[in-house]
């Protein structure tokens, strides 16, 4: 039984995202899966290129258009469903992004989305987090018909390189709406790490105290290589941007070190942190429910400790 | 009539703690407390707030879902919705089918905006929305932080991976809601007795026209898997030796 999956790439226009190369190794669970990645885009060549190498990949489509510039879930929305119908699978990264746009391409389609896939136990079989990670679901789908999925990014490991496959360009001609357009977008330009994709994230609680209070974690954080992140509580009192937010409502990381710093841990930052591989708690408080998951615990005073890790580093 | 039409769903209260039946048939929802979905909430608010601007008249609250839901949709009224609808349906509805509910309700009520939560904090799907802007092909603007309305446009600013995007979109429009676009007032006795007097008025999907339809089955709940008890270290220097037994340094 061979399986068709179609794999909507997430980019910038010139580097291809790596929650794509997660996707990649996601829908190679899927028995039989032969892959193709769309790239959606002005010019596609560059990104298409990144996309070629990823293992696994037996084809690159590049849909260009002007509109395309931005990820408006409007305008690329109907330019993937008019290259859909072959596939037996739609899939995309659940990065924001992924969420936006999937599951418009799923009302257009008229399919079902299982959302946030962790697991894959056959062509029809997946698992998924519901209830904030509180309980793992198993969902299964009639065989009849289209599914499109968002991949639940820290459940896999990216794509190897090395691959070579072909890229071709796909003519798509539907009429594109207007209704919606891209004003801007403000980041946070940062040397660091991306957050999603780091090897090793420190992030900051409350009990950071402010933005001021933060700068000891981008301090130590940048002699480690580390991405900084923060807890709902920091960003809501105005420490941290919330672009920096870990957790439920934030970014879902898996990092192999995970540092959570003055975070007392809440269920809904556990959630987005529950796949790290080491997690290292600090706080003052020995009874915070942070230590009840974290694999190495140290009680004290983060002001002290902090600085004193960076010295002895 | 200007109107914004919000959508809510009753979940499991935000501050229960889940428990996944024996059976793995579900989690545990007997004598468990029910509430509106927080990012439902915090659309409900924001559609008050516009019309508290005086940007609309009306604001419609509706759901899918079983006869329980109502106690939710009275909750809404108590919030200041104006009014409420409420469209039947038994077992699980899945987005694709909420969505048509709403896109029925959307042709009857010719809204100029419809807000919803951006995910519901049971099923965690995060769906309904762009489903239903699809459908009814229209903009979508999800995980709002900020609205601002102008004649025929908004000005949508939203939570994204890389910091916050600002989209312009023709009305009508779906918007679906981030946490921090706003914080849901709390209801007040008065509005409670005032919200039993306000419009609720019962529909059902067969009425509307719409299939229940489940495309998914649910084949079994099981707890997460629980990570084992770390150690303690007593000062940062155990600290850096643990991390470097364990090759992470």
């Amino acid at each position: 039984m061979s399986s068709r999956v179609l794999i909507i790439a997430e980019h910038d226009g010139t580097k291809l995202n790596a929650s794509t190369a997660k996707c990649v190794t996601c829908a190679q669970g899927i028995p039989g899966a032969q892959i193709t990645i769309v790239v959606c885009a002005v010019d596609a060549a560059a990104v298409a290129a990144q996309a070629a190498q990823l293992s696994g990949v037996a084809r690159v489509l590049c849909v260009e258009n002007p509109a395309n510039r931005h990820a408006l879930a409007a305008v690329w929305a109907p330019q993937v469903l008019a290259i859909a119908a072959p596939f037996s699978h739609i899939l995309g990264p659940s990065t924001t992004f992924g969420k936006d746009l999937m599951a418009r391409i799923a009302g257009l389609l008229g399919a079902p989305q299982v959302s946030d896939i962790m697991a894959i136990e056959s062509a029809t079989r997946f698992r998924r987090p519901v209830y904030a990670g509180n309980a793992i679901l198993t969902v299964e789908s009639s065989g009849e018909g289209q599914l499109v999925g968002t991949v639940r990014t820290a459940s896999f490991q990216a794509a190897a390189g090395g691959g070579a496959a072909p890229i071709e360009k796909a003519a798509v001609s539907v009429e594109l709406p207007t209704h919606t357009r891209f004003v801007s977008v403000s980041a946070a330009r940062s040397d660091r790490p991306d957050l999603q994709t780091a090897r090793r994230v420190i992030s900051g609680g409350r009990a950071l105290g402010s933005a001021e209070g933060f700068r000891i974690l981008y301090s130590l954080a940048d002699k480690l290589g580390a991405a900084v992140g923060a807890s709902r509580a920091a960003v809501d009192a105005g420490y941290a941007p919330n672009e920096m937010q870990v957790g439920q409502t934030g970014k879902i990381i898996a990092p192999e070190l995970y540092v959570a710093v003055g975070i007392s841990g809440a269920i809904q930052h556990l959630t987005g942190i529950k796949d790290a591989r080491t997690i290292v708690a600090i706080n003052k408080d020995g009874e915070a429910p942070i230590f009840e998951v974290a694999d190495i615990g140290l009680v004290g005073d983060l002001f002290q400790i902090i600085p004193e890790i960076e010295r002895l580093l | 009539m200007k109107r914004v039409l919000v959508g809510i769903k009753r979940v499991v209260d935000y501050n229960v703690r889940i428990r996944v039946k024996p059976d793995g048939s579900g989690v545990i929802t007997d004598g468990v407390k029910m509430s509106v979905n927080p990012f439902d909430e915090i659309a409900l608010e924001e559609a008050l707030r516009i019309k508290e601007r005086g940007l609309a008249e009306e604001v419609i609250v509706a759901t899918v879902g079983p006869a329980d839901c109502q106690q939710q949709l009275r909750t809404a009224l108590a919030m200041g919705a104006d009014r409420a609808l409420h469209v039947q349906a038994d077992g699980v509805v899945e987005p694709l089918v909420a969505a048509r509910a709403l896109l029925k309700l959307i042709e009857r009520e010719q809204p100029l905006l419809v807000i919803l939560g951006k995910q519901a904090i049971d099923d965690d799907n995060g769906q309904t929305g762009q489903v239903l802007a699809a459908l009814w092909n229209r903009p979508q603007a999800t995980y709002a932080s900020k609205i601002e309305l102008s004649a025929g446009t908004a000005r949508v600013t939203r939570e994204v991976d890389a910091g916050l995007e600002t989209l312009d979109v023709d009305l009508p429009a779906v918007i679906t809601t981030d946490l921090r676009l706003n914080e849901p007032r709390y209801v007040k006795l008065p509005d409670i007795m005032k919200a039993k007097k306000k419009p609720l008025e019962t529909l059902t999907l067969g009425a509307l026209g719409v299939e229940q339809r489940q495309q998914l089955k649910l084949v079994r709940f099981d707890p997460p898997p629980q990570r084992q008890k770390g150690i303690r270290v007593t000062d940062a220097a155990e600290l850096l030796a643990a991390l470097k037994s364990k090759g992470l340094l």
